[in-house]
């Protein structure tokens, strides 16, 4: 029997990765792994991961998620989490878990505008610095 | 232990791997709603017992997890018991400290447990095991 | 009369269940006799055959339950099922606004009409008359108190359902724009309120999509370090939803004592005017609200009269 794996999707620029069930904790490691190999292999400079269907996210999980942003980060790309659910929002506060340094949107939708809107803003700030570079010659 | 009556346990479940606790954690799920917790509190017992039950899995090997249905007076709740024979606590005062990491850069996640459930008992003796038990009350 | 082989102390007799099981419908009778009779039998409130139903019903019950368990303990399955009847029985008539002393008096007033059953069985033996009655009496004493118990139960029951729609009524999210809730808070926050408040913001939040949750705490009278606590609690689980929380309202005392308490708000938005965070709550959702007659052929009029005479002068 093989290994569960969980899907990650490219579209357009953007990696989606969809965790639609409690996994264990080898297949999250394992996830980790794919998703900085996917981003080395196509490019995609930014990562958006669907949790809506978690029903549970406790510190590994939570760990996971602040650990990929800040891979993912390092490797130049930018990474939204959506659809934390009410009752896991309030669990992790309880937790001590606040998840800084990662990004959050309410859905796909949210997320994928955000995600828009920091690259943008990223190619602003680069032609910026590109333009003030050859201005100084 | 806190007086009132216990059922025997509805479950016992074996922690030994990480896989495990996808089991404990469906199990206490089912037995949370099956006591008739709202979904806050569900994955409040959830989260704990994972925790709690991670723990065993990084440190202890293996132990077990007890669930069980409880009652005083005219209250409801359930009771998860974790028990195992690993290395044991040292300093229990300072495993109850937020912030408070193991060697391996990991902390043991005991005051976020506690702070998801109503009772939290914990005894330990180094080289002979850790038992912990959380308790919830509708 | 052949002696009888001593029985515990805390069960019946056999020849008092005997007693009670052959003359049941006559017990009956009698007990609904005096009831009826009694001075404070109300009949307009319970019908005959109610009446008789339920007495019926809580006999048999009495008997079969005096028959297989310990007096004493009142405890086994069928002292249970009589505690239930008793329950069904009290919130019945709690219902046709009987109080729970009638209730209860209606369970002790077995007692009178069994005894001359008693006496009648026992009338050479008084010892065991006395022993019988004290077995029975103690029983009926207590499943009468029990109705008591039992009412107090359900009121309790019924102001904790009462508390519980007092702060659903308390906590209306309103929604103010696309994407932009509020949720004014009236009343002190507690552990308990706070809980209700947070599950209900998170999850019209979720429900509407709403970017940003404004938190009004006019209506908060004190905020000590416990509130500050619960509110950068909500805030931070409002982020981790991925919407952004403002909480306006704040006004001098509140501030004061958050710098006093050396409360840390950093990075949370605070506003003194419920306004002041709406026009706040517009920007962050990247909206913003003008005057109607503002744009005039493309331009953007700075006084009414301007626009006026422009639309004039286009309109010959």
């Amino acid at each position: 029997m093989s290994a569960f794996r969980v899907p990650i999707l490219k579209v357009g620029d953007v990696l989606i990765v969809s965790i639609q069930s409690d996994i264990d904790d080898r297949t999250v490691i394992e996830m980790q792994h794919r998703v900085l190999e996917q981003i080395e292999r196509t490019g995609a400079r930014s990562l958006l991961i669907d949790i809506s269907l978690l029903e549970m996210v406790d510190s590994f999980t939570g760990r996971m998620l602040s650990d990929i942003a800040a891979m993912a980060s390092i490797m130049d790309s930018e990474t939204v989490v959506v659809g934390i659910q009410p009752a896991v929002a309030i669990t992790l506060v309880e937790l001590g878990l606040e998840l800084k340094g990662v990004s959050t949107a309410l859905d796909v939708d949210d997320g994928l505008r955000i995600l828009k809107e920091r690259m943008r803003e990223k190619q602003r700030r680069h032609q910026y610095g590109t333009r003030e570079n050859l201005a100084a010659g | 232990m806190a007086p009132g009556k216990i059922s025997p346990p509805v479950e016992r479940l074996r922690i030994e791997t990480s896989d495990d606790l996808v089991g404990l954690r469906r199990s206490v799920r089912d037995a949370a709603i099956a006591t008739g917790f709202g979904a806050t509190d569900q994955v409040r017992l959830v989260t704990a017992a994972s925790e709690l039950a991670r723990n065993i899995v990084l440190y202890a090997g293996s132990g077990f997890a007890d669930i069980s249905p409880v009652s005083r007076q005219e209250r409801r709740g359930l009771r998860v018991r974790f028990e195992d024979q690993g290395q044991g606590i040292g300093d229990l005062d300072l495993a109850m400290k937020d912030g408070y990491t193991s060697g391996c850069g990991l902390g043991k996640g005991l005051p976020g447990a506690r702070r998801l459930v109503d009772e939290f008992e914990i005894s330990s003796e180094v080289g002979r095991g850790t038992v912990v038990t959380i308790t919830k009350w509708l | 009369m052949p002696s009888d082989t001593p029985t515990p102390a805390n069960t019946p007799n056999p020849r008092t269940i005997k007693i009670l099981t052959e003359r049941e419908n006559e017990i009956l009778e009698a007990w609904i006799e005096n009831r009826v009779a009694s001075s404070d039998f109300r009949e307009t409130l319970i019908s005959g055959e109610e009446l008789r139903s339920d007495s019926q019903t809580f006999m048999r019950a009495f008997i079969t339950a005096l028959a297989n368990s310990n007096t004493e303990e009142m405890r086994g399955k069928e002292f249970n099922a009589i505690r239930r009847l008793l329950l069904e029985i009290s919130e019945a008539r709690a219902a046709q606004a009987f109080s729970p002393s009638e209730t209860a008096f209606y369970v002790f007033s077995l007692k009178e009409s069994l005894l001359p059953f008693l006496r009648d069985e026992y009338k050479n033996d008084p010892e065991l008359l006395i022993d019988e009655l004290n077995k029975i009496s103690k029983a009926l004493d207590k499943l009468g108190s029990f109705i008591f118990v039992a009412t107090i139960k359900n009121r309790e029951r019924v102001i904790r359902q009462q508390q519980q729609d007092m702060l659903e009524l308390s906590t209306p999210v309103v929604q103010i724009w696309d994407r932009i809730i509020c949720l004014p808070l009236i009343g002190t926050l507690d552990s308990r309120r706070t809980q209700l408040m947070m599950e209900r913001l998170l999850e019209r939040i979720v429900k509407t999509r709403a970017e940003i949750a404004i938190l009004d705490i006019t209506g908060v009278p004190t905020v000590d370090t416990q509130v500050a606590n619960y509110l950068i609690k909500t805030v931070t689980a409002v982020r981790l939803l991925g919407s952004t929380c403002i909480i306006t309202g704040v006004g001098p005392a509140i501030a004061q004592t958050i710098v006093h308490l050396g409360i840390d708000l950093s990075g949370i938005i605070t506003r003194n005017q419920l306004s002041d965070g709406i026009r706040l709550a517009f920007e962050l959702t990247r909206q913003r609200v003008i005057p109607i007659n503002s744009f005039v052929d493309g331009e953007t009029a700075t006084e009414k009269g301007d626009s006026d005479e422009r639309v004039q002068s286009a309109h010959p």
